[in-house]
């Protein structure tokens, strides 16, 4: 490999540096029938599952067709993106908050011959590419993080559980059966970095094991106070200890009080804390982001713990097709999966979605864990 | 020709949902190939090698990528995050493998030539893997060395005109819903109020000087497709103080059956004829709606803009016309005191060039939090420490029933020596001039 250079010169790397830029204006993007009628839409519709028409005061159209892809994405399958928006929409596309692609055409016809392409374009090993689908009252893309394909923190893989999660709801992606939107998040560990607290159902890696302490490296690679500093339970503690006949500064863990959250290891890198038989999955329900009809509310653990079982984690999607379909069949029109628990009482959640009810579930973390209590005689038998 | 074996990962490329496995397959062998003859910049195999560890994972029910890493570009404290990988003897292309953070346009539209010149710089200098997006909107460039950090960061801000986004302590790239561009329901410009802060507060976001994240989202209104509300420290969530507007024939379209309700999301399923009263009066939350006599009646004044009946009836029913939006502070996600919503701050506030009023609302909050704020504190764990009464009077706004879900349940008030008349000076032996001891 020869070093190709971009005309940086790393002798003077102020030279004709351009920096704080930003991102381009968003208007250098919009396709001209938005550009035209920016600020001025009349109303939307939902002819069919993906396919999207947007009227303007000025009466003009735009049809927007719909399809889910994996966030983990390679330029061949962008530039193949392209090819379809050179096609179709005059090179103009743009992605959802939620990892689809949105393309828009100007007639239905446009529209349907694109969702057909769409739907066609399969990989080698046959899945879609492509797959028209995520509108309305159905089950749209999981928003995801990056797990064991490239984070250091993560009890779980995140494009592995969300393939074998949305393969067994697929048809729920791809229709607008259910009594409204559930969206489906995935986080594989407690940071979060894509929040899931607030999702109708959020599956949560977790770690069960507190972390190992390296105590050989610990004060090279670590500042003790930061590591102190970082529990949230005051679990650990600064010390010294005898570590192959000599004297090293490190810290002791305080087993019990840890919860898990591996915010250490985030701060000391020499407290790792993932391990097979300890890690996996807790799956959460009924919360959601938006304020129509109920306030906005977070997700509720109803089950603690499922084994990591890659590559398909049957458990796990076993559980969550048995969560959608419960409330599938029960839920009104418009109700959301938190509200429609919350109208029936946990207790018939629990029973009709199958789950079992543990003390793991009873929240025990400081105030708002009172809150979650039942205090009052209003129960069901 | 196959660099591992992968058969855990194979099984992931069958089922109907797009397999992130055979999109990586594809890259390797696109790479293998290399039909444009490139002089690829970090190891042409890199993708083997990523499903080669990747399976090892799989096999081994553990991550192997290594604790960060501090790499960047020169002047930056944010827009890359270093990677190694635990078994780079096993699994040398990825070696060294560190993210990318590209700030995305407002509403993530693109022209395929923005895109095209992206994967061709990424083809050279990369993986050939991305994002597309990250969690915070970003695109995220998945897999590079370090001498290419420089040399991808020239080529983005002098070919593309573009920037990196954020990460550590920082203002991490402000993202917003697609807004007034295709959405009627958009009560204020949430992508040009998300450019127009992302570019006065660049040096906020590329150099940390932050007690830890602090994020901004723009929702056009209160359906919050960003997530604002549960996600980012400041949320920027759109509304209307005046009245919906309402076309009473066009109401009556969609109780006569001529016009699916809620605009058609709901069609998959045969739900029985639309009912008014039941699907839009009685989930009505402040029961501000009453439908007699064939005409819809609002008492706009007790409306709490939840936007159920607009959804429901979009073509009868329209957000009004005094718009802007509501300001929530605090969103965050669990860890570590628990997770947060935005709490409501400011109710309303207009939406207009040069958005003076909301820069110095925002930069109020930032100095007492850069003042206050503790190592690694977001904005909301900093509220519940100090008080959402603080936050109040930093930012110079009056208290008002809308900031509270309802008043405290305990009476520990904190009084200040000014609010008690005489003051907190007292004289023992003036009290005991009342009072035998």
């Amino acid at each position: 490999m020869a070093f190709i250079s971009s005309g940086y010169n790393p002798e003077k790397p102020m030279e004709g540096r351009i920096t704080d830029i930003g991102p381009r204006h968003f208007t250098e993007f919009l396709p001209p029938v938005l550009a035209k009628n920016k600020g001025a839409w009349d109303y939307h519709e939902i002819l069919e599952p993906g396919v999207l028409l947007h009227v303007a005061l000025s009466g003009d159209k735009v049809y927007t067709v719909r399809c889910g892809g994996a966030r983990l994405m390679s330029i061949t399958h962008i530039r193949e993106i392209c090819d379809i928006a050179d096609k179709y929409c005059g090179g103009h596309l743009r992605f959802t908050t939620r990892n689809n692609i949105e393309f828009m055409v100007g007639s239905l016809d446009e529209a349907k011959a694109l969702k057909a392409d769409l739907n066609g374009r399969k990989f080698s090993g046959g899945s879609h590419k492509f797959p028209v689908g995520g509108t309305g009252a159905g089950v749209t893309n999981i928003v995801h993080t990056q797990g064991w394909v490239h984070c250091h923190t993560p009890a779980t893989d995140a494009s592995g559980t969300v393939k074998a999660t949305m393969d067994v709801v697929f048809e729920e992606f791809q229709n607008m059966r259910l009594p409204a939107p559930v969206r489906i998040s995935m986080a594989c560990c407690l940071n979060m970095c894509g929040a899931v607290h607030a999702s109708d159902i959020a599956i949560l890696g977790i770690h069960r094991k507190p972390p190992i302490i390296d105590h050989e490296n610990l004060d090279n690679v670590c500042e003790v106070p930061l590591a102190v500093a970082a529990c949230p339970t005051g679990a650990i503690r600064p010390t010294k200890i005898e570590y192959q006949g000599k004297q090293v500064n490190t810290v002791a863990v305080k087993q019990e009080r840890c919860m898990f959250c591996g915010n250490c290891y985030t701060m000391c890198p020499a407290m790792p804390l993932s391990d097979k038989d300890g890690d996996g999955i807790a799956i959460m329900v009924g919360g959601k982001i938006s304020n129509r009809i109920t306030k906005p509310s977070f997700s509720k653990v109803v089950v603690p713990f499922i084994p990591n079982e890659p590559p398909r984690w049957p458990s796990m999607t076993k559980v969550i097709k048995q969560i959608l379909d419960a409330y599938s069949a029960d839920a009104h029109k418009y109700e959301r999966l938190g509200d429609w628990a919350n109208r029936i009482g946990w207790e018939r959640f629990f029973e009709k979605c199958g789950l079992e009810f543990t003390a793991h579930l009873i929240d025990d973390f400081r105030d708002p864990a009172y809150y979650t209590w039942r205090q009052t005689t209003q129960f069901k038998f | 020709m196959v660099k591992h074996k992968t058969p855990l990962l194979d099984q992931l490329e069958s089922g109907p949902w797009p397999s992130f496995v055979s999109d990586i397959k594809q890259e390797a062998e696109h790479r293998q190939a290399n039909p444009k003859k490139l002089d690829y910049q970090v190891p042409a195999d890199c993708p083997d090698d990523l499903l080669g560890v990747l399976e090892l994972s799989y096999v081994d029910g553990e991550t192997h990528w290594k604790h960060g890493g501090i790499v960047g570009v020169f002047g930056y404290g944010g827009g890359v995050i270093g990677r190694y990988c635990d078994q780079p003897e096993k699994f040398p292309g990825v070696a060294h493998f560190h993210t990318m953070r590209v700030a995305q346009p407002s509403g993530m539209f693109y022209t395929t030539a923005f895109l095209r010149q992206l994967c061709d710089i990424w083809e050279l200098r990369g993986s050939g893997l991305t994002n597309m997006h990250g969690s915070t909107g970003d695109i995220v460039l998945i897999g590079t060395s370090t001498p290419q950090l420089e040399e991808i960061f020239h080529e983005l801000t002098h070919n593309m005109n573009n920037d990196l986004g954020g990460s550590g302590s920082n203002l991490r790239t402000p993202a917003c819903c697609l807004g007034e561009s295709r959405c009627e329901y958009a009560c204020y410009d949430s992508q040009e109020l998300c450019y127009q802060l992302t570019q006065e507060y660049q040096d906020e976001l590329h150099r940390p000087a932050f007690p830890y994240k602090f994020k901004f989202k723009f929702d056009g209104c209160s359906l919050c497709c960003v997530a604002s509300i549960a996600r980012s420290d400041m949320s920027f969530i759109g509304t209307w103080r005046d009245e919906i507007r309402v076309d009473q024939k066009t109401v009556a379209a969609y109780v006569g059956g001529e016009i699916a309700p809620n605009a058609g999301a709901h069609s998959g399923r045969d739900w029985g004829k639309f009912d008014i009263q039941k699907e839009v009066i009685d989930l009505c939350p402040s029961q501000c709606m009453r439908y007699e006599g064939g005409k819809l009646e609002i008492n706009n004044k007790e409306c709490v803009r939840c936007m159920h009946c607009i959804c429901v009836m979009p073509r009868a029913l329209k957000i009004g016309n005094d718009r802007g939006c509501s300001i929530l502070i605090g969103a965050k996600a669990p860890i570590l005191d628990g997770p947060q919503m935005g709490s409501l701050t400011i109710p309303f506030i207009k939406v207009e060039p040069p958005y003076d009023e909301i820069k110095e609302f925002i930069e109020n909050v930032w100095d007492w939090w850069m003042e206050e704020g503790k190592n690694r504190e977001r904005i909301g764990e900093t509220l519940k420490r100090l008080g959402f009464a603080k936050l109040l009077e930093v930012a110079g706004i009056k208290p008002d029933p809308r900031h509270v879900q309802e008043p405290r349940h305990n009476p520990y008030i904190f009084w200040k020596e000014d609010d008690v008349k005489g003051g907190w000076q007292r004289e023992i032996a003036d009290y005991r001039s009342r009072h035998q001891r």
